[in-house]
């Protein structure tokens, strides 16, 4: 459960991060691939090397999700439904894989925010990460 | 047995050499216990965690910290060996500790993240991917000797 200063907390950083989009999603990625070798099995069909425009354009889509669902935390499977729909139907990405990719997004926020990524900004992070991950999930079955 | 490349190993001795244990084990186990508050359940005898600054400034949590940090240097000083090195913690933890194995997994990812802080961008990809395999290694060994 989210509290009010967690959702306004998560929001605020997430604010901050969309001008990097790009750069914090093609990040996690990698590092999801590179610890995670399975993960990559979803991306056979696109270029997911390092900087490749692949890799940057499917990051920043991936984050620029992410922070408009931080936007109104409560509201989330309303602004999940489109995406609920496409991962049930069509990637059909199996949920496991969101924790690998979570796990990841969590290191490329402790390397990009250093100490900023306090252990409260850290549990909030990982909260609101693991909701929108069980969002997503939802028209699975 | 599991197989280090020469690369690997660097990797993963330049890290432990790089760390201060007495700055790293506190923050790792403290942010454990904040950001799973469940895993409080095997520190009710070390005092105030009421909240996270508690938890952050409690001496018997900075000293449990730093002896798990020596614990894992052991792994880093006989990496061909982790098994075997950690059969005797391994019993410790089941018989007499009774802490779910699970919660390595939830430690380990925590100490991820404050190396990655401290690291920043160093921290890279394949330097992470490295890390991740010594930590599925030792979550593993410790786990071996639950029955």
């Amino acid at each position: 459960m989210l509290s009010k200063r967690e959702k306004k907390l998560i929001a605020e950083i997430w604010e901050k991060l969309t001008p990097v989009a790009e750069d914090i999603g093609s990040d996690a990625l990698l590092r999801m691939f590179a610890s995670f070798p399975g993960t990559k099995t979803y991306f056979s069909h696109l270029d997911i090397s390092a900087r490749s425009t692949h890799l940057l354009s499917h990051g920043k889509k991936i984050v620029l999700a992410i922070a408009e669902g931080a936007k109104d935390i409560s509201q989330l499977t309303v602004t999940l439904a489109p995406l609920q729909t496409l991962h049930a139907y069509q990637l059909r990405i199996d949920p496991s894989n969101f924790k690998l990719f979570s796990h990841c997004m969590l290191v490329t926020l402790a390397c990009h925010m250093g100490d900023d990524f306090t252990p409260v900004a850290h549990a909030a992070m990982d909260k609101y990460l693991s909701a929108f991950a069980a969002v997503l999930a939802e028209k699975y079955r | 047995m599991v197989e280090w490349s020469e690369q690997e190993r660097t990797i993963i001795t330049s890290i432990f050499a790089s760390l201060d244990y007495e700055d790293i084990g506190p923050k790792a186990l403290s942010r454990c216990l904040i950001v799973y508050p469940w895993t409080q359940r095997y520190f009710g005898a070390f005092g105030n965690l009421y909240n996270a600054e508690a938890i952050k400034t409690n001496p018997n949590i900075a000293a449990h910290g730093i002896k798990v940090l020596h614990g894992l240097d052991r792994a880093v000083k006989n990496m061909d060996n982790i098994k075997a090195t950690y059969a005797e913690l391994s019993v410790l933890h089941s018989e007499k500790l009774h802490v779910d194995p699970d919660n390595f997994k939830l430690l380990s990812d925590c100490l991820t993240i404050v190396i990655a802080a401290k690291m920043g961008s160093s921290f890279t990809p394949e330097i992470q991917a490295t890390w991740q395999k010594f930590l599925a290694v030792v979550v593993s060994a410790l786990g071996r000797q639950y029955h």
